[in-house]
């Protein structure tokens, strides 16, 4: 019995016409090539085509700012699915969690993704902050990107928050409560905060009510929140993940010299 | 002859005795400049990055698969819980609020931290530690960094999360929650545990402890630095101490000295409150600290 070649097989499959028609021609592995698939990629070419050895390690860079991008990709990408279904007004808002968790499909797959994949990108930018801070990755020439990412930290935050209050529920309503009421105590700004005699600021006109579109927190901190956390917030965010991003690959990754 | 004087020339741009540049020395160059071996990106990184991303989205989907996304019961403005929670990333600066007011605890101390953390790169003029682990080499930095994010925010997340329960009291993981506990707050403002009655003699009292606070404190700073040892072989700095506040400079000092003086005072105040019961250390009629 003939001996099975692979070879052979695999030179059949790939000289084929239907092969040829799909790739027409194979990918070498050249050097060359290795850059162009890098340089030539939109997606890819956000790294730097060749990266210093110590710098691929997991031990060095533990993966967790490229995780943080990816848990905003998850989020983003379940976060148009819960679009399609969620209508941010106080009548439906509650009932529309409902209707994700029992009468769409995988809605309340999408739901729980999107919410573990928010806490994941919060814990995954704070490890990722450490981190840069262990290896010293922000001194000299990588100040600036620093402070782009403590932006991009602050913005995970409210991106975050924001989402907080969507499921409209007694967890969401409250949560956003004590954490605005904060804006309520600042000073000069806030009704509750020091000095707020100064300007004449009053409960449906200081930096809360700014935040909440009203004196309370009612249907319009509702609609507010979901476009700040749906369009806002994201739009931001990808603005400073771009210069975040092209400054690494500008300064490429920070190791010893 | 023309050798060494560009030789000379070359060598002084970057040291100090050069003088002019107002930047201060610490090596600049180009970080893709090493003689460290370079991978291609492709397919070395984007390998372990898609492997990583497939690890990832698969432990986030088992994940949700078994378990839900809370979900309460419609909300209602007239019921309030006990206790009311911020979202738990926030909940250090809650906890925060038992020691400060709202004012203090709720907007100027992220207000702290938020331009602190900005200013890191800036304040640190350490040349040393760039792009590898080391604690010998950066000590006082990696100390501060720990003592600001593990213990003052990771931890009292960790607290404000499972160890606060109804009226914000303490309340062990596994204890009953007790909405009818009552904690006796015999708390005194610290002018007053010093017999002082008036508005006018407690908030002159008051200031002059923060500004003695803040004297000391610079002063107690200012010395530590000074008296680092020269010849550390570790250091950036073989001049030890007054090599570092030469280059570090009045306005590096000022900053990072506000700020950690601003960092340990949250542990003093809580200290206070813990051993002595003191409220507040400044009381006017519009701000108490």
């Amino acid at each position: 019995m003939a001996k099975f070649d692979w070879k052979e097989t695999k030179r059949q499959i790939t000289d084929s016409q239907v092969w040829q028609s799909i790739f027409r021609h194979g990918y070498e592995d050249t050097p060359r090539n290795r850059i162009l698939m890098v340089s030539g990629n939109v997606w890819l070419h956000l790294h730097p085509s060749k990266v210093q050895k110590h710098a691929v390690r997991m031990r060095f860079t533990w993966c967790m700012g490229g995780i943080t991008f990816l848990l905003f990709l998850v989020t983003v990408v379940t976060g148009v699915y819960l679009m399609f279904y969620y209508r941010p007004t106080a009548e439906y808002a509650y009932a529309d969690m409902k209707y994700l968790e029992f009468d769409m499909p995988f809605g309340m797959l999408m739901r729980n993704m999107h919410r573990w994949a928010a806490h994941g990108m919060v814990i995954a930018v704070w490890l990722h902050m450490f981190r840069v801070f262990m290896t010293g990755s922000y001194k000299p020439p990588r100040e600036f990107n620093w402070v782009v990412g403590v932006i991009l930290l602050v913005l995970t935050l409210l991106l975050s928050f924001t989402g907080y209050l969507l499921p409209w529920d007694q967890l969401s309503i409250w949560a956003v409560t004590v954490g605005s009421n904060m804006a309520r105590a600042t000073p000069l700004l806030g009704h509750g905060g020091p000095f707020h005699e100064v300007l004449g600021v009053n409960p449906v006109y200081d930096a809360r009510a700014f935040i909440f579109g009203g004196g309370e927190i009612g249907p319009h901190t509702l609609l507010r929140f979901y476009i700040l956390h749906c369009i806002f917030f994201p739009l931001i965010a990808s603005l400073f993940m771009a210069v975040h991003f092209w400054r690494i690959r500008r300064d490429g990754m920070s190791g010893p010299l | 002859m023309r050798a060494a004087g560009a030789g000379a020339g070359g060598a002084g741009a970057r040291t100090p005795a050069a003088g002019g540049s107002k930047r201060i020395e610490v090596p600049i160059k180009k970080a893709s400049g090493g003689v460290e071996e370079k991978l291609h990106t492709w397919p070395f990184l984007v390998r372990s990055e898609f492997l990583m991303s497939i690890l990832v989205i698969i432990v986030l989907t088992v994940w949700s698969l078994l378990l839900n996304a809370p979900l309460e019961q419609p909300s209602n403005p007239t019921r309030t819980p006990n206790p009311s929670k911020a979202p738990w990333y926030f909940l250090g600066l809650q906890e925060m609020l038992v020691f400060f007011d709202p004012w203090y605890a709720g907007v100027v101390l992220p207000c702290f931290i938020i331009v602190g953390l900005m200013l890191i790169p800036y304040l640190d003029i350490n040349p040393k530690g760039n792009g590898y682990y080391t604690f010998r080499e950066r000590s006082f930095e990696i100390l501060t960094f720990f003592i600001g994010f593990h213990i003052l925010w990771v931890s009292f997340i960790i607290i404000g999360t499972f160890f606060r329960g109804p009226g914000w009291n303490w309340f062990w993981p596994g204890q009953v929650w007790d909405p009818h506990l009552v904690e006796a707050l015999t708390n005194v403002d610290l002018p007053y545990m010093f017999g002082l009655r008036d508005y006018l003699a407690s908030a002159i009292f008051g200031l002059a402890v923060i500004g003695g606070y803040f004297v000391v404190g610079y002063a107690g700073l200012y010395y530590w630095i000074r008296s680092r040892p020269a010849g550390d072989p570790w250091s950036a700095f073989p001049g030890g101490g007054p090599e570092i506040l030469k280059k570090w400079g009045p306005v590096r000092f000022g900053i990072t000295g506000f700020l950690v003086l601003a960092m340990a005072g949250v542990f003093i105040k809580m200290a206070l409150r813990h051993a002595l019961n003191i409220k507040y250390i400044l009381v006017t009629p519009w701000i108490n600290i």
